[in-house]
This record gives structure tokens, sequence and C-alpha cells, in this order.
């Protein structure tokens, strides 16, 4: 019995010290029961099992620190799970030692995303980050010796304190690097985390910085030969998160774990963020607690607008039937924020940089 | 009922000096109500006449006292409805002057004394509120009598609020007011002081019949309009409506017209029977025209109906409210009202939110300007937006305005006055404390931010009272407002040339703060025809993208675009800017003081 979803997320919360600006679903300590939560893991995957097609296309393990789990655990966990063409691991520069590295390679993960963040000491200090800027090269490395060709490093801007000079810095180390993918995201100051106290007002003010320190991404990452194939998100030829674009591209997704996240057939749920509630239903053989939003059509067709008109690829208009704004549509063309081109919307190099704006102005 | 035996008077005061409180006391002490029936203030009918302490609508009321008929006229308490107040004032013999024992004579006792003396009203001085632990009735007595002319001992000294001395003031009013002057035998003549309508029966007119006899079911003529109705039930009040057989010469009450239509019978006119009219009309009808305009629209353009049905059931009320529909560029359909003046206009403002549930943007209020173009025609403007650009002569309004100040602040009202065009006319202590300064003012000048700066600037202890006095020559000018090179009708603004550039720096520099930045730089202008004056830029936004959105987070990210989407609703277009409500009201406040 086979479903029609082919992307696979896994949510592994373990992480060695919470960072202030983190706002996912994490749990620090408890190293007991990384066996335990594999075990959940694998027993929710046999009761979701009837949503996933027989072949997958991605599976994701994100985090957390999906690289912190005891490495037996997880290779238990990369056993159990179905092949896919690109499965990729989430991984904290520190967690990766070569047994590690091996454990992935050896279970058949094709694609690494480390949390690079900066290369600037200070920054790194600032975001409660433990990785020194070495240790960022040295996982690199290892991942690459390990035989890894698809890695990716995730990059933060606008961080408390960060100078035109400083950026500039990390595009070039992170650069220097080659890697074959780039995740570059603004900080944001997300309600309720100890960062936002700690440094709230303070982003605040570089709210205007902000808009120069993007620009700067993009204009370092094209200029080094990079696509921007979606707002954060820059990569080789041929070497697109294909599980990511997944959800730009509006398809259905199954995830396991706490606090994870399915889109299947028009109904959204959300597993239960609760470690213990989690663990004592599978091991019970029920099913965790859920959220579950329905998506009627309205709203589908709005989620396939915002997300559509991240990415570099025209959004077909056909796909979105009722959902635009003509008027909206016409003044944006008129501004040089969009073009339609043939059958397809898509957003200029301005429009990218407002894709938000734009987007709600589009909303019919 | 013998004209020996009736009196009738009017209660007159600045607001807030009691004049509600003493008619309670009134009828109270007459026994018209029972204390049980009696609820406080009766006469300020309308929920927010009571809150404002303010009487917007006159009504008359019968009592007896000692063998006498006598009828309180209830007077409108604001400087906007002077006429209204005239015509009351008209039908009676004899004023209560109240002054509240704490505060002394302020701009509307004056005001209203004067306008009492015109009709040659016997005035009643009445000190209120002498409980007060910081009341000296000795002193404001001596300034009534002063400024009526009185001996300081015939000034009777009470409290509403206790009751004491009310007895005092019934007795004054039979002996001191004479008895109505009228011929019972004449045609007959009443004069209509006030109507409201009445959704069942139609407008209801408040009448003073001064000769001959009214009967009901008789037909009736207005004079002035030419309106004839049948009478379908006269009477007066007690204070409910009470029908009576008849209403003879000196007696106050109320005629059910069955007319539909309050335009079609305004206060001031004379009804006289039809069958047997009078020769000439009682004096003093006028034709009351709107001196302050503004666009009214309503901030969401469905309720465009709501908004014209709210405008119709109110102007049933209200004959001295004028309304036409009036489209804007950047504000779509709404109305362009006329009122008597800025009270006026809150008034209706705020009716129009409260009573039927409107969300309202109003535009910067102005006045009627009569211009003469270049072409020799001529023209009543009551929209900037309608200002022509080449004009020959413009006449504005101009008030006379009485302020009183202590007179620590006299020097402050004079440096406003002349910074607003106002010309000095006489000044005068009225104690050794108190001045009274007289300016004609340029009604303009008032409707922009004057109240707000004469409150500040005299700590709130200026009283304020003005009567327009006629139309003169005025060096104004039409300034527009131009975003991203787009007039904006609703912004414009006319202004004394030589404070033009100011008002216009002002402007603009307000608008850039008031209108977020757009997704492409914004010129903000202000222009007098061709020539810019001022001019600001709105810095485009260069980002404004969400820069995280995965599976797991789609919903919040999708709820905060939902949500971006709803603040831009708010927005009015104009062009291609999107600017907020508030925007329009930059011009009525740029020193920010309503912030």
């Amino acid at each position: 019995m086979s479903g029609p979803v082919r992307h696979l997320y896994v949510h592994l919360p373990f992480c060695g010290h919470r960072c202030g600006y983190c706002d996912f679903v994490t749990v620090t300590g408890r190293a007991d029961q990384h066996g335990a939560y594999v075990d959940a893991l694998v027993r929710e995957l046999e009761l979701e099992r009837s949503h996933l097609a027989a072949r997958l296309e991605t599976v994701f393990l994100g985090g957390g620190t999906p690289t912190l789990t005891e490495p037996a655990a997880l290779a238990r966990l990369l056993g159990a799970l179905p092949t896919a063409d690109e499965v990729t691991v989430e991984a904290n520069p520190e967690t990766i030692v070569p047994k590690v590295a091996r454990v992935l390679r050896d279970a058949g993960v094709t694609r690494v995303s480390l949390g690079a963040q900066s290369f600037r000491p200070h920054l790194l200090d600032v975001l409660e980050r433990h990785a020194r800027p070495d240790a960022v090269r040295r996982a690199y490395y290892l991942l690459r010796g390990a035989g890894f060709d698809n890695i990716s490093l995730d990059l933060l801007y606008g961080i408390p304190g960060q100078s035109d000079a400083d950026l500039a810095s990390d595009l070039d180390d992170a650069l220097a690097l080659a890697p074959d993918h780039l995740s570059c995201y603004e900080l944001e100051a997300k309600p309720g985390t100890r960062f936002t106290h700690a440094h709230g007002a303070e982003l605040g003010r570089q709210g205007e910085a902000m808009e120069g320190y993007f620009a700067a991404v993009v204009e370092a990452l094209v200029g080094a030969g990079y696509r921007w194939y979606e707002t954060s998100n820059f990569c080789r030829p041929g070497r697109e998160a294909r599980h990511n674009l997944a959800y730009w591209l509006g398809r259905d997704y199954l995830g396991l774990g706490i606090g994870a996240v399915s889109t299947v057939a028009g109904r959204r749920w959300r597993t239960t963020p609760r470690l213990s509630a989690y663990l004592r239903a599978l091991a019970a053989g029920h099913r965790p607690d859920r959220d579950v939003e329905v998506l009627d059509r309205d709203t589908r067709l709005r989620e396939r607008l915002m997300l559509g008109l991240r990415l570099d690829e025209p959004l077909p208009l056909a796909d979105l039937d009722g959902a635009l704004d003509p008027d909206a549509l016409t003044r944006l063309e008129r501004l040089g924020l969009l073009v339609r081109d043939g059958g397809g919307l898509a957003l200029t190099e301005r429009g990218r940089f407002l894709g938000g704006a734009v987007t709600a102005e589009l909303m019919a | 009922m013998n004209l020996e035996r009736i009196r009738n008077f009017s209660i007159v005061a600045h607001i807030d000096h009691g004049k509600s409180t003493l008619a309670d006391r009134i009828l109270e002490v007459t026994q018209t109500l029972s204390q049980r029936e009696m609820r406080e203030q009766v006469l300020d009918s309308m929920e927010l006449e009571r809150e404002r302490g303010i009487t917007i609508k006159a009504q008359a009321v019968r009592v007896g006292w000692d063998g006498h008929q006598l009828n309180l006229i209830d007077t409108p308490g604001h400087v906007d409805f002077t006429y209204e107040v005239s015509r009351a004032l008209q039908a009676c013999e004899g004023a209560l002057l109240v002054v509240d024992a704490a505060q002394g004579i302020q701009a509307q006792t004056l005001a209203n004394a004067y306008l009492a003396l015109e009709n040659s009203l016997e005035i009643v001085p009445v000190v209120n509120k002498i409980d007060l632990p910081q009341a000296d009735p000795d002193a404001v007595a001596a300034e009534v009598a002063d400024l009526i002319g009185e001996d300081p001992a015939r000034v009777l000294r009470i409290s509403a609020k206790t009751g004491e001395g009310i007895e005092s003031v019934l007795d004054a009013i039979v002996e001191r007011i004479p008895a109505p002057a009228g011929d019972p035998a004449a045609p007959g003549r009443a004069l209509v002081f006030d109507s409201s309508y009445d959704q069942y029966r139609g407008v209801v007119a408040f009448v003073r019949a001064v000769d001959g006899t009214f009967r009901p079911r008789a037909r009736v003529r207005a004079m002035a309009q030419g309106t004839t109705f049948e009478a379908e039930e006269l009477g007066f009040f007690s204070p409910v409506r009470t029908p009576a057989g008849k209403l003879d010469a000196g007696e106050v009450g109320y005629v059910i017209t069955g007319l539909k239509d309050v335009s079609r019978l305004r206060v001031g006119d004379t009804l006289t029977g039809d069958a047997r009219p009078a020769a000439e009309p009682l004096p003093g009808y006028k034709d009351v025209k709107p001196t302050v305009f503004a666009g009214l629209y309503p901030t969401d353009s469905d309720d465009y109906p709501e908004l014209r049905d709210a405008l119709e059931k109110l102007k049933l009320n209200d004959a001295s409210l004028f309304y036409e529909p009036e489209t804007s560029q950047a504000l779509g359909f709404g109305f362009r009202c006329g009122f008597l003046g800025l009270l006026h206009m809150e008034i209706v403002r705020e009716r129009l939110e409260r009573e039927f549930d409107l969300d309202l943007l109003v535009t910067a209020p102005n006045v009627a300007y009569r211009v003469r173009t270049k072409a020799g025609e001529e023209l009543e403007v009551h929209n900037p937006a309608d200002f022509p650009r080449e004009v020959e002569e413009v006449r504005e309004p101009v008030i006379r305005a009485t302020t009183i100040v202590p007179r620590d602040y006299v020097g402050a009202v004079m440096e406003l006055n002349n910074e607003r065009r106002g010309h000095f006319r006489h000044m005068e202590y009225l104690s050794e404390e108190r001045v009274m300064l007289a300016y004609d003012l340029p009604l303009g000048e008032i409707v922009y931010d004057y109240y707000d700066q004469l409150k500040s600037r005299t700590k709130g202890y200026a009283s304020f009272d003005y009567d327009v006095v006629g139309f003169r020559p005025g060096d104004v000018v039409r300034v527009d407002v131009l975003l991203a090179g787009e007039p904006v009708d609703a912004l414009s603004i006319i202004v004394a040339r030589e404070g033009a550039y100011a008002r216009g720096k002002a402007l603009v520099e307000r608008l850039r703060q008031e209108i977020p930045r757009q997704m492409f730089d914004v010129p903000v202008q202000a222009a007098i025809g061709a020539r810019v004056i001022a001019r600001e830029t709105i810095k485009a936004r260069r980002k404004d993208v969400l820069s995280k959105c995965y599976g797991g987070d789609i919903t919040r990210k999708r709820k905060l675009i939902e949500r971006q989407k709803k603040g831009k609703k708010r927005m009015k277009q104009v062009g291609t800017v999107e600017v907020p409500q508030e925007a329009f009201l930059a011009v009525l406040d740029l020193d920010g003081s309503r912030r």
C-alpha cells in the first residue's frame, strides 16, 4: 500500500545548547533518551507509512542538531528510513567528527547542511554558537573527505554588532570553501526568545542597514556564480535543495517527530512538541497528539503564490486561478516589480527584494 | 389664558454654569415633575448633549407658579447656534442670566447677554453654585450687575444643585419679567423658534403665539417659505407633549404639522392662519447658511449607502445641516457637508459615528469663499479642490471674536490673533483680573487649530465666542499636495498667502512621516499652481520579504502576509501610493498636538 507523498521530514530535536535566537523545537540534555526517541520515530513512520509513495524523492533530517544524536541510534534511524534520491542531514560543525561523517555516508546520506552562521568569533559569541571558525572549516573538509559532493552552508546576517566589513568577510570566508549551496538568513528577533529580550532594541535599530545586507549577500553570491534560486538560497547548477524546493512548489510532505509539520491532501498537522507525550503515545502504539489545520482552496492558492514567488522560476499563472488581484498585477508590472512571461509570473530582481509586499499586494 | 398671567423666559449661561440643573429644579419645585419622575437634566434629551453638557435642541416647558403660566424656552448653548438662540430669545420677554459663582462672566455669558439685550429682554441675573467652596458670589454679582446695568442687590444668589433660592428665581420671573404684549383679536401670528422631527407625525414646530388664537385642524401658512399645512395637533410641553384645544396669544407650545421635511419649515418663520392671514410676518427671519465645510467619507467605501441614509436621517432633525454628494480622487465617494460652525461639525460627526455606527474620515474643515474669477465669474467655493487657480478677488467670512482671559494671558491671545490675521477692535477690563478682547478674524483661521492653540497658550483659562459679521477680501491661495506627481484633492488647503510657504513645508514634512515607505521613491510636494513650494521624498523600501520559509512554518508565514494584506486594505490607494487614513488628518494637525 502506498500514498502520494514523496517528501519526508524527520525532526531530531536534541541540542548540546539552546542558542538564544532559536525558536525551533529543541531538547537539551536527555542523552539517555536518544534511543527511545529513534524507536518512537520508527514506530511513527510505520503508523504514517500509508501516506508515502513507494519511492521517495527526498528525506530531510532537521533539528535540533541531528548529528548530536548518539551515532548508533542515528545509524539505526537512517537504516529504518526509506531511501530517496536526496537525503539531507543538518549538522553543527562541532558534531562532525570522522565517525559521524562515516555513519552518514554509509547510511546513504547524500547531502549535509552545515550551520556555520558566521566566521567572526565575536559574532558567534553573540549567537551563543560554540563552534569556532576553524571548526566550520574542519567539518567542511571532513565531509568532503568522506565523499560528500553536496554540502550547504548556513550563514546569518544582521547579527547585533555586525558591520558591513564583517559581512563581507563572512561571505569571502564562505565562498573560499566553495560550498555547493548556501542559505543566508536575516537574523530574526523572534518573540519570546532570550535573544530578542537581550538584543531586540538593537535589531530594531539596524532595520534599515539590514536592507543593504541582503543586497550585499545577493550581489556577492550571484557574483561568485551561484544561482539565486530562492529568496534566501543560492546554489551551483543542479544543486538546489530538492527537499526544500518541494515546499516552495507546494508539494505534500510528511513530517515525523516532535513539533514536525505535515501537509497532505489539504490537511496540515503539527505533532505535539512535547517529548514525553510523544514518547508515551508511540510506546503505547498510538499516534501522538496533533493540531490539525484544514487548508481550503483559497488558502492553498495563497500559499502557492507566497511560496512560488520566492523562486526564480516563473510561477504558472494557471495554478493561481482566482487568487490574484488583476489591478495589483498590472500596477506591480508597471512598477517593474514583476513580469508576466507566457503563462508564468516572475518577480524582477527588485521585486524579489520586496517579495513579501508584492505577495500581499497580489493576493485577491 | 389672560396675557397678564403669562411669563415667557429663557435661561442663558456659559457652558457648565448650571443652566440645565436650574431648569430641572424649576420643574421640580413647580411640581411639573415629581422627584421620582425627575431624570437629571430632562431637557437635554439626546445622549450626546447630556455627555457634553450642552443643549443642542431647544425645547419649551410650561410650568405653573403663583397663579401664572411660566414658559421656559430652552436655548442651544453654543456659539454655532446663535441664530437659533436669537429666535428662542425673540419668543421670550425675559431671560435668566446664569453665571457661575466661582468662574464669573465668560465669553458665552457676554454673547448671550448681548443677544438678550438686543431682543429687549428683561434680564434677571442669577449667580449660581454659591455652595462651591471657591464661590465668590459678591464679586461675581458685582461683575454681572455692572455688565447689564443692574443693582447688585437685585442679583439672585442660588445653588441649583442644592435647591437653595429656586423659589426666589420663580418669584422674580413673575415680578420682573413683563407679560407678553400681543393682540388676541388680531389674525394669528406665531414665531417658529425651533422644530423637531417625529418619525410618525412629521415636523413638530415649537412656537410662540404672538397674536390671535391657533386651533387644531385649521390650515396654517408659514409666511416666509409659503409652506401650508393642517395643524394636526396643538399643545404644550409639561414636559411631555400635552395636546390642547387652542394656543392663545402669548402662549408657547407646539404644532404638529404632518410635514415630512424639516427644511420646509425653517426656524424664524411666522405661522399664520391660512383663512385669515396676518398682513406682516414677525421680524427677524433669516435663511441661515452654513459657514464651515468638510468632506465626510466612509473609511470603508462599502459604507457609502449607510452614510447617505444617516445624513438623511440627521437632516430631518437639523435643518441647518447641509450636504451634497462629492467624489474625491483620493477618498472615493462621500459628502461635502456644511455646518453652522466647528462645534456643529463635531456634533454631526459624533452622532454619525455613535448613533449610526459609522467609521468616518473627515477632511480638514474649510470655510466658504466668495471668488471672482479673472473671467468675471462669481463663485461660492466650499471645497479647496474647487478653488480656481486664477482669481481676481477672494472674499472670506470674517468673525467678531470675543475672548475673555485672565490679564496675564492678554499678550498670548493678542499674539495668536495677530498670527491669525486678526484686527484688534477693543479691550476692556471686566474686573481687575479679567480682560475682554474683541478682534475681527477670518473664520478660515479659526477652523484650523485655533481652539487648541488658544487653550494651550492660555493654559485653558480663555473663553471664546464669535459671530460671523460678513465677507471681506482676503489674500488667500490654494496649496495643493502632490504625491508621486499626482495632486491629491483631499489634501488641498486654502491658506493666507503670507503663511503658505510655512504651512506647505510643515505639511509635506508631516506627510513624509505619516506615509509608510513604498516600493518606490515617493516625492511629496506642496505647490501653489505650478510652483512647487516644498518637497520631501519618502525613500523606497529596498527589502520586504520573509527571510525563511520552510515546511514547518508555512502557516505562520502565510498569516503574516495575510496580515500585511489587511494592513494594505486599510490604506487609501492614491494613484500608485498607499496612504494611511491618518495621513489625511495631517493637514489638521501640523504641530502634532493631537498625537
